[in-house]
């Protein structure tokens, strides 16, 4: 068993990346993920990897397509805005089946927004961002180990599905300081990128890296192959974490920073006789849909907290096809909702029950 | 017998989608004929752009990526850095180099990024039907210049090479055309060079090829030759821009 240290969200993500076998990152500094770059910066050096400072955040997301194509595990992160600018690169990379590691460290929007902590880029992430039919994995680390395990896992599923995964955090995260282990990194057994454009060595026909299909039938038939491979991560890779929902009245449920503050107001909430559970989304695409309806069978109501207006509100809606009330409580803008406003929420809603 | 002329095997044996008198087909050759010289398709990845060359992936004999528009060296630069000692070339066009993409090129060669690109430049935007370009000459009409481009209210159009020759990690910065035999000898040479400026590691080079757009210039072939001639030489001056020489 490794040792634990104590290190930041940010460097942990670094660190983890590493330990993962990425040594090629791509990026544009951007608060509040510029330790992570920063790290890499002078970690990457030292193990033989290679960090570029990009002059953008779309040629970034673009030299990450390129270093996919030779096929390399690579990474590039970023806030908000800048995931603005690399959704046309993420809709290319998906449409070009390959596989790379974003990460978004979320701030407050839209627009220039702010540097606090935020979730309100969760339609973003899930719901697409760049053009056309395609889909990201979208991982929601809540802890400092969780930011380790959660990047292990994303270069393994993007390797294994050949699409782009994304890490999905938040300011809060990122400057959270946690004691953690770093395991050796064993992948999954995953396969041969016998599709690289690695060169030919005049050994094979030359590979093609490419989005473009020019025919409709054609272009559907690539489109609808795809979405077979998302039917396949649906079902097999969505993922979840209960916390005394068992027998709960009320599920409360949050991902990334505000599951944390959640599970705090759920223990508050049992010690005063509320029944009170916690369901936690790790990959929130896939969503953990069996999760919210296993759940909708015994609980009477859910509460979803957000660091956003209400975003993933609309897809625990739709998992349980609305067979239960589902209420809100979200601060946004970089403001944190505390326990007691989730509190406060819940016993609003167990009063009403 | 023997061959004096036959199909560079870097060049996929497959129809083009160029059209008639179209200069494009001849750069294509050029660059493959130089692959096969310097014995490299094995070892190279090309990136082809979004615009009338945007099927290049189909005619080169290497691995290919094809880039979004005009991101063609950054994802070239992604490629170099993960293969350093692969041949890696971007195949562009105006709009694609010198408008949307200003940033990843001019990047891309003040880094030094040791990559070839090979510019069209036939002062439109070809594929989407002839539209004004950043090397639309002043005065020229394109289907958004109706009135001939007015550099008051277009801009001026940019001379590529000769910006690009003022970076430091440029080592190579070469202006050629397609419109008549010396010429596409000449061209043939600085893109050989190019190449062999990436194979000796020196950085950047660039080719920048006058080429014709007969189709949206609204002319014959030939004609559309001695447009170039009459107007694009004098405007953009053949001639090498930059060149490091040497065994930096
Ligand atoms: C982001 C984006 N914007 C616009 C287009 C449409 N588009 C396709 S090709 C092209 C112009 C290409 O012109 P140029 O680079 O000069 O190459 P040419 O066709 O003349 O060889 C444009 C604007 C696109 N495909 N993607
Ligand atoms: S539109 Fe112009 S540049 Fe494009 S293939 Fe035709 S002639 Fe060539």
């Amino acid at each position: 068993m490794a040792d634990k240290v104590l290190v930041k969200g940010n460097e942990a993500l670094g660190e983890a990346a590493i330990k993962a076998g990425c040594r090629f990152f791509f990026g544009y500094p951007i608060t509040p993920q510029t330790e992570l770059s920063e790290y890499l910066a002078k970690r990457f050096p030292k193990v033989g990897g290679t960090f570029l400072q990009a002059e953008s955040e779309v040629a970034a997301i673009n030299m990450v397509l390129g270093a996919a194509s030779a096929g390399a595990r690579v990474m590039t992160s970023s806030s908000s805005p800048g995931i603005s600018l690399k959704s046309e690169g993420i809709s290319y990379i998906a449409g070009s089946d390959l596989p790379a590691v974003i990460v978004n460290i979320q701030r407050g929007g839209p627009g220039l927004g702010g540097i606090q902590p935020s979730q309100a880029d969760y339609f973003q992430a899930t719901k697409g961002g760049g053009h056309g039919d395609y889909r990201l994995i979208v991982l929601a680390p809540n802890s400092v180990q969780e930011i380790v395990s959660l990047t292990f896992d994303a270069f393994d599923l993007a390797d294994l599905y050949r699409m782009p995964v994304m890490i999905l955090g938040d300011g809060m995260l990122g400057q959270m300081m946690e004691p953690v282990e770093f395991p050796e990194h064993s992948d999954r057994v995953l396969p041969e990128k016998t599709w690289a454009t690695d060169t030919t060595q005049g050994k094979r026909k030359k590979n093609i890296v490419n989005s473009l299909y020019i025919k409709p039938d054609v272009l559907e038939k690539i489109v609808l192959d795809r979405y077979a491979r998302y039917a396949e991560v649906e079902a097999k890779e969505a993922r979840a974490e209960t916390y005394l929902t068992d027998d709960a009245d009320i599920i409360i449920t949050a991902y990334g920073a505000t599951s944390r503050i959640s599970r705090n107001a759920v223990d508050a909430l049992r010690a005063s006789g509320i029944k009170a559970g916690l369901l936690r989304p790790i990959t929130l695409w896939p969503f953990p849909k069996a999760e919210y309806q296993r759940l909708a069978k015994t609980a009477k109501a859910f509460l979803t907290v957000e660091m956003s207006m209400g975003q993933m509100i609309e897809d625990v809606k739709l998992s349980i096809d609305c067979s239960r009330p589902v209420h809100f409580c979200g601060r946004t803008g970089g403001m944190i909702p505390t326990p007691g406003e989730i509190e406060a929420k819940a016993r609003e809603i167990a009063a009403s029950l | 017998m023997k061959t004096v002329f036959e199909h560079p095997k870097a060049l996929s044996d497959v129809l083009m989608h160029y059209c008639p008198g179209c200069t494009h087909g001849i750069a294509h050759r050029l660059v493959a004929e130089v692959l096969d010289e310097l014995g490299v398709c094995g070892n190279t990845v090309g990136v082809a752009p979004v615009g009338c060359a945007v099927f290049a992936y189909n005619y080169f004999e290497c691995d290919m990526i094809e880039a979004a528009h005009g991101r063609a060296p950054a994802v070239a630069t992604g490629v170099k850095r993960v293969l350093p000692n692969s041949v890696v070339f971007t195949y562009q066009g105006d709009g694609d180099l010198a408008a949307i993409g200003t940033a990843e090129t001019v990047h891309a060669a003040t880094r030094g990024e040791n990559i070839t690109v090979i510019f069209i430049n036939n002062t439109n935007y070809g594929m989407t039907g002839g539209q004004m370009a950043p090397t639309t000459l002043p005065g020229q009409v394109t289907t958004t210049t109706p009135y001939g481009r007015d550099v008051k209210a277009n801009g001026h159009p940019i001379r590529v090479c000769e910006m690009l020759a003022t970076l430091s990690g440029t080592a190579y910065a070469e202006r050629v055309a397609l419109n008549n035999v010396k010429n596409v000898m000449a061209a043939k040479r600085a893109i050989k060079k190019a190449f062999e400026y990436q194979i000796a590691g020196k950085g950047f080079s660039i080719v920048e090829l006058l080429s014709t757009c007969p189709t949206n210039w609204g002319l014959a072939p030939t004609d559309a030759m001695k447009w170039l001639e009459e107007n694009m030489l004098p405007y953009y001056p053949l001639g090498v821009y930059k060149d490091i020489g040497g065994d930096k």
